[in-house]
């Protein structure tokens, strides 16, 4: 068969923990706080980099949002990802779940001869890790989700994932073209390769494709396409602790403690 | 606008909950969703349905009617025996376009994640993904649910008031299951089912599923993070003396330390335990999501600075090396006095 292409889609989230809420608009404050490849889609960038290590072909790169967040996905072009898809419009603007994976379909449709769709366990951000199975709903094709592994025999045209559950594991062979999500953490995902770093952050080496270079359907992208609507967002409120302090000796502290259990344990 | 395969107008008053299973036995979260599905249905005398797919799983029927469901839909097919995508996703269509329930929750588990995001496209709905709570308006019959991101440091409330079903994962050990009531009254309904080998792509070449380790309903949860160096022996020791089990924050697992299944916080379990002590953990927000339903937290650091004592009721800064075994000495020999 010829090469494989591998497509991972990645998101850029601002970094979990200088994220905060504006109380008054209820809107995520976005000024300042830093960007980043979603981590878990690093699991996925990896999983496919070492795919084209054992096998060759080629790895390209989707992902949707505003032209600024080309910066943060030209690192993976320095970590050897070969091309760099950004989906852009303002149609595609306050997508969930059916609209974003119907746009991120469509950009793999135009990408045409995909084997293999990449993607991480679920967003920093949102954490919905529904997005890889909407993804080859719009698209027809087969999923592994949560492999921490995974074989291809091309001879026969199948991938072969080990997928993690709970108290145990499946493998699993799905026919390509498949959806594959990928565990997070289950790998370390390459540095940058600082000799084709000069060449990854080149001026105009992602392409930006708009909703009429997709073919779009504008009753399935942005608010149109999205059946769910936030009604309200606030800062989490933490539950209230007695944050008292313990002091003494290990074994006076370990007689407070059993004190506590006392209390809070029903015999 | 995107449309729903049917609409507020067609639907009918009830709440569908998929009904996982393993070895003959029903999922804890599908349990806890019929629990949380009863309460809301009682509130606005709605039905209550479970999903039940399989192969020779009719007995699992009537426990979920035990459990509170008024309609056990039924998809019994030998090519339901595993889980694969193309025969659940195939069935649970099929019973949801006849049903046309209002409300379809599933629990955030590998499973229940993959069947909803199938079928929330397959339907043209939305899906509220890994909620941790719920609630229907009873005015207007639309489900809110909460959700937290960033680590759970922002909650959203989401609806969806012109598309159905109203779809929800909803994150295992949120809710509490019904008192099982085995003279409960409820019917089984079978789906037609027409499943050909050919219709699934996916072959299950091995499976291996075993106990499962589940520490959402564990009465004490005994957790370690960096701080303990990996012994991970020693919180064992301490959690069965306590009657609970052990968890972990995410390096020990990433390390190899100990079972990812133990992971607590967002991208694992979260716990509601009566008390959760905290060996050697600095409190990263992620993990704190995972303890914050315990009643009563408990904290060992050797850094007064940690961010985990804002999250405790009892903090202790000092080496988690010598006070764990002080307090494992204590209950034993308290142990030895109750018995004399």
């Amino acid at each position: 068969m010829p090469d494989l292409h591998m497509v991972v889609c990645v998101k850029v989230v601002p970094k979990s923990e200088e994220i905060r809420v504006d109380p008054e608009t209820m809107h995520l404050i976005r000024e300042g706080v830093r960007s980043e490849i979603n981590p878990p889609d690093m699991n996925a960038l990896e999983m496919a980099l070492d795919l084209k290590d054992r096998h060759g072909g080629r790895v390209s790169l989707l992902s949707m949002g505003p032209p600024p967040f080309e910066t943060y996905l030209q690192a993976a072009l320095a970590m050897g990802a070969d091309h760099v898809y950004l989906l852009s419009d303002r149609a595609f603007a306050g997508a969930d779940t059916l609209a974003t994976t119907y746009t991120l379909a469509q950009g793999i449709r135009k990408l045409g001869d995909v084997d293999i769709v990449f993607c991480g366990e679920e967003s920093a951000d949102g954490a919905t890790g529904q997005v890889p199975s909407g993804l080859a709903e719009w698209l027809n094709v087969g999923q592994l989700t949560l492999l921490t592994n995974i074989e291809m025999d091309l001879k026969r045209g199948v991938a072969r994932g080990h997928r993690e559950l709970k108290g145990g594991y499946e493998i699993l062979e799905v026919p390509l073209p498949v959806v594959v999500s990928v565990t997070t953490a289950c790998n370390e995902p390459r540095f940058m390769d600082y000799r084709i770093k000069p060449w990854a952050f080149e001026a105009g080496r992602v392409t930006v494709w708009t909703a009429g270079d997709l073919d779009a359907d504008e009753n399935h992208i942005g608010f149109n396409g999205s059946p769910t609507v936030v009604s309200s967002l606030a800062e989490a409120p933490s539950r209230e602790r007695k944050k008292q302090f313990l002091e003494g000796s290990p074994a006076e502290i370990a007689q407070l403690l059993l004190n506590v259990f006392r209390e809070d344990l029903p015999q | 606008m995107t449309v729903s395969l049917y609409n507020p107008g067609e639907e009918q008053k009830s709440i569908l909950v998929f009904l996982e299973h393993e070895g003959g036995v029903l999922a804890n979260v599908s349990l806890e969703l019929l629990g949380k599905g009863r309460e809301m249905a009682d509130g606005l005398h709605w039905s209550l349905a479970g999903l039940l797919m399989g192969h020779q799983v009719a007995d699992l029927a009537h426990e979920a009617i035990a459990y509170g469901a008024d309609e056990v839909w039924l998809g019994e097919h030998p090519l339901l025996q595993f889980f694969t995508i193309e025969a659940y996703a195939h069935t649970a269509f099929q019973a949801v376009s006849d049903g046309k329930p209002s409300v379809f929750l599933l629990g955030a588990t590998p499973n229940g994640r993959d069947l909803a995001g199938r079928l929330a496209v397959r339907l043209r709905t939305g899906l509220n993904a890994d909620c941790s709570g719920l609630r229907i308006d009873p005015d207007s019959g639309v489900l809110v649910s909460e959700v937290s991101g960033f680590g759970g440091g922002v909650l959203a409330l989401i609806e969806m008031r012109t598309h159905r079903p109203q779809m929800a994962t909803v994150r295992p050990g949120v809710f509490t299951p019904s008192e099982m009531d085995r003279n409960k009254n409820g019917k089984v309904i079978e789906i037609p089912l027409v499943l050909e080998e050919d219709m699934i792509q996916t072959q299950v070449v091995e499976r291996e599923v075993g106990s499962g380790i589940d520490l959402t309903r564990t009465p004490v949860l005994v957790a370690g993070g960096r701080g303990i160096e990996g012994d991970f022996l020693m919180l064992q020791k301490l959690a069965d003396l306590l009657g609970g089990d052990v968890g972990a924050t995410r390096p020990p697992v990433d390390e190899g330390h100990i079972e990812r299944q133990r992971q607590i916080g967002q991208t694992g379990v979260v716990c509601s335990p009566e008390v959760a002590i905290c060996c050697g953990i600095s409190g990263a927000f992620h993990f704190v999501v995972g303890i914050e339903k315990a009643n009563t937290v408990i904290a060992i650091n050797s850094d007064p600075e940690a961010p985990i004592f804002d999250y405790a009721d009892y903090c202790i800064v000092g080496d988690v090396h010598q006070i764990i075994p002080e307090i494992i000495t204590a209950l034993r020999s308290e142990g030895e006095i109750a018995h004399a």
